[in-house]
């Protein structure tokens, strides 16, 4: 007898997978589809009505495309790191509470993959594995530009990670929890009255801070020195074609799904709603109704991010480390010193 | 600079409104196979030879149009008209060879002022693209009006002589 | 054997593979490579423990920091077989008294082992964050806090290096 939690468990497993691929891939028609905007032009329109067709079309031709292994390449460790990089961007996705609870004969299940207790730092973990992929696809190629965007990708990982987590410490101190599921429920109700009790009305410096660092840890611009067109040719992905460098291209647009999924849910309540529980009682519409609100939220930080990619010019690479090591850490240790401050005046 | 100044965020948030604005904005854009911008009436594109009502042809070969070239693109010769020929050739001399080489005609239109038989126009036609060097040369064959399918340069004709 | 014994033998097998390979590979990035994979099936032994926090952790700082910068320094001296200098004998010499020290404090420690009364059923929940932070701060704090000053210095000394090297330009 299969207990029917694992049953619901491998079927949620399924359906993020799905979700998380399927917002992966129109998001790199959305991102087309707002650059051609944002620019005064239509974007993809010509596969399908608006264009909507047009990441199968892009998915084709990236599989149809010659499968290019450059002669000096460490061959296993070449073909291997796209796969790292797919599957530490979808990793992540495991600890993200989807919605509140559902109720199905009875007995309430959560929606999350695992509810386990440091949640928010095996985020941490996994991202911060995400640069081995680019790092050993960066060496393996045996190429310059592929080696300086791994080297470029590796030192901003490591400098932007440690402003993030000041940043989010500060979020774990009020909470008293490392559960994302606890940091949810910490945002439920409203602030004064009149706002909702999102840690990002809280935090608002340290959220300033987390967003920048999630920008960057997802090396999109203007932190995409990695893989900036205009100096390294493509960077890290310099050698690779075809599904491989599909693989590369989705992963990045994956972390940005669920990266936009984190910022929602550690600063924007996640699947909160303020009074949303005055109008509905049904835990189940509840839940489908909360699944909308995250995924609302989640889609206009996917849209921040296009917005950004497409109005700031790249960093140089000075810049991105002074702003790093001199900006971002000191105002994350700033932040976290006052916000341990009011902890202690609100205790006496 | 100050604190605040440094930190960029007013500019930043000033650029991603001149961004947002634009998302809104007209495109300029032309869905071009579907539709096509409106040519302007004295459009310089292919030259054609006209031909009057009858169907002979209006050139006498004069060689006005060639001197009036700056690109020096057009090429002639000259022939005397022979008997029976009154319905083919309108003046007793004609073009028997007449060569325009469209990678070196700049479009300027300069022949069509410099004719004064109101024999070569310019139409809105586009020279066909093609990967061969002598297939930009034309000859009488591609120049010469077609009398199944003719212009009407009344209008063309109006624009030009009122500048 | 149950589940969870079969996966803790087969990540101990596979933790000191790739050990050895650590020291046999010739190429240092495959070294450094080996040794994140290290450091995957020893953080796979933690989970099997129930201990999540030191699981992360062991991820966040080994595999996911120090790891990186290795590989990072590694990657930017681009070593390889042919370009590696060729150490000489009382370097060897050297070498060969700290490992052996190393192993013999070791085995040193194995032999200790024996004596350890082991708790005969160990409390699953003592790797999560909330007890673990408790002992901390509690029965360990001394240790907590000095091994921080052990830090701390660590940091002094990074900045005096930097700062010297920039008096030194001027």
């Amino acid at each position: 007898m299969i207990e029917p939690i694992l049953i619901f468990k491998f079927a949620l497993a399924i359906i993020v997978f799905a979700i998380s691929l399927g917002v992966a891939a129109y998001a790199t028609y959305g991102e087309r589809k707002i650059a051609g905007l944002f620019q005064d032009r239509f974007g993809p329109n010509n596969a399908g009505p608006w264009g909507l067709l047009q990441p199968l079309a892009d998915g084709g031709k990236m599989f149809f495309k010659e499968d290019f292994i450059p002669a000096a390449s460490e061959k296993f460790l070449f073909i291997i790191a796209p796969g790292i990089a797919m599957f530490t961007a979808l990793m992540t996705s495991a600890v993200i509470p989807w919605t509140s609870a559902i109720v199905i004969a009875g007995i309430p299940y959560q929606v999350q993959l695992a509810d386990i207790d440091v949640g928010i730092l095996y985020v941490f973990g996994f991202v911060s594995m995400g640069v081995y992929g680019i790092m050993i696809g960066g060496w393996a190629s045996n190429n310059k530009y592929s080696l300086m965007g791994a080297i470029r990708a590796s030192s901003q990982m490591i400098s932007y990670e440690l402003a993030m987590g000041l940043a989010l410490l500060a979020v774990i101190m009020m909470t008293g929890s490392l559960g994302l599921n606890e940091i949810v429920d910490h945002q439920k109700g409203s602030l004064f009255g009149f706002l909702p009790n999102w840690n990002v009305f809280k935090q608002p410096v340290g959220f300033l801070v987390f967003l920048i660092c999630a920008f960057a840890e997802t090396n999109r611009a203007p932190f995409d020195l990695p893989e900036c067109e205009t100096e390294l040719v493509g960077g890290y992905h310099t050698e690779y074609s075809s599904m491989k460098l599909g693989l590369f291209l989705f992963a990045e647009y994956i972390n940005m799904f669920v990266s936009s999924a984190i910022i929602a849910t550690i600063y924007f309540g996640g699947y909160n709603l303020p009074l949303i529980g005055r109008f509905i009682t049904d835990p189940n519409t509840l839940a489908v109704v909360g699944f909308l609100v995250f995924f609302v939220k989640i889609l206009f930080f996917i849209f921040l991010y296009m917005w950004v990619r497409w109005t700031l010019p790249r960093f140089r690479y000075d810049q991105l480390m002074h702003l790093g090591w001199k900006s971002l850490i000191p105002i994350a240790i700033i932040n976290l010193l006052v916000t341990a401050g009011f902890l202690i005046l609100k205790e006496y | 600079m100050s604190f605040a100044e440094r930190t960029y965020i007013i500019p930043i948030l000033k650029g991603m409104m001149i961004t947002l604005k634009h998302l809104f904005m007209k495109k300029v854009t032309l869905d071009y196979p579907k539709m096509t911008k409106p040519m302007a009436p004295v459009y310089r594109g292919k030259h054609i030879l006209k031909r009057d009502e009858n169907g002979a042809e209006n050139c006498t070969a004069c060689g006005l149009c060639a001197v009036a070239c700056p690109a020096e693109a057009i090429t002639m010769v000259a022939a005397e008209r022979k008997k029976g020929e009154e319905n083919l050739y309108r003046e007793e001399k004609y073009a028997a060879i007449y060569e325009i080489n469209m990678l070196r005609c700049i479009f300027c239109g300069l022949c069509e002022e410099a004719c004064p038989k109101e024999a070569i126009f310019l139409t809105d036609e586009i020279v066909k693209p093609s990967d061969l060097r002598e297939n930009f040369i034309y000859g009488k064959d591609k120049l010469v009006e077609d009398m199944n399918h003719r212009y009407n340069f009344a209008k063309r004709q109006k624009h030009i002589t009122e500048k | 054997m149950g589940l969870s014994e079969i996966l803790a033998y087969s990540l101990g097998v596979v933790s000191i593979t790739t050990a050895l390979l650590v020291v046999f590979s010739k190429n240092p990035i495959h070294s450094v490579l080996y040794l994140i994979l290290t450091f995957f099936s020893i953080a796979g032994q933690y989970v099997i423990l129930n201990a999540q926090f030191l699981f992360i952790v062991q991820i966040i700082v080994y595999s996911g920091a120090i790891m990186v910068l290795f590989l990072f320094v590694l990657m930017l001296l681009n070593l390889s077989g042919d370009t590696e200098p060729q150490k000489d004998n009382v370097f060897k010499i050297i070498s060969v008294v700290a490992g052996g020290l190393l192993f013999i404090s070791m085995i040193a420690m194995l032999k200790g082992i024996g004596n350890m009364n082991l708790p005969a059923s160990p409390d699953s929940q003592i790797g999560l964050v909330k007890n673990l932070g408790q002992l901390l701060f509690s029965k360990y704090v001394i240790p907590f806090e000095l091994s921080s000053v052990l830090f701390l210095s660590g940091m002094v000394g990074a900045v005096m290096i930097g700062k010297k090297d920039a008096e030194d330009i001027n």
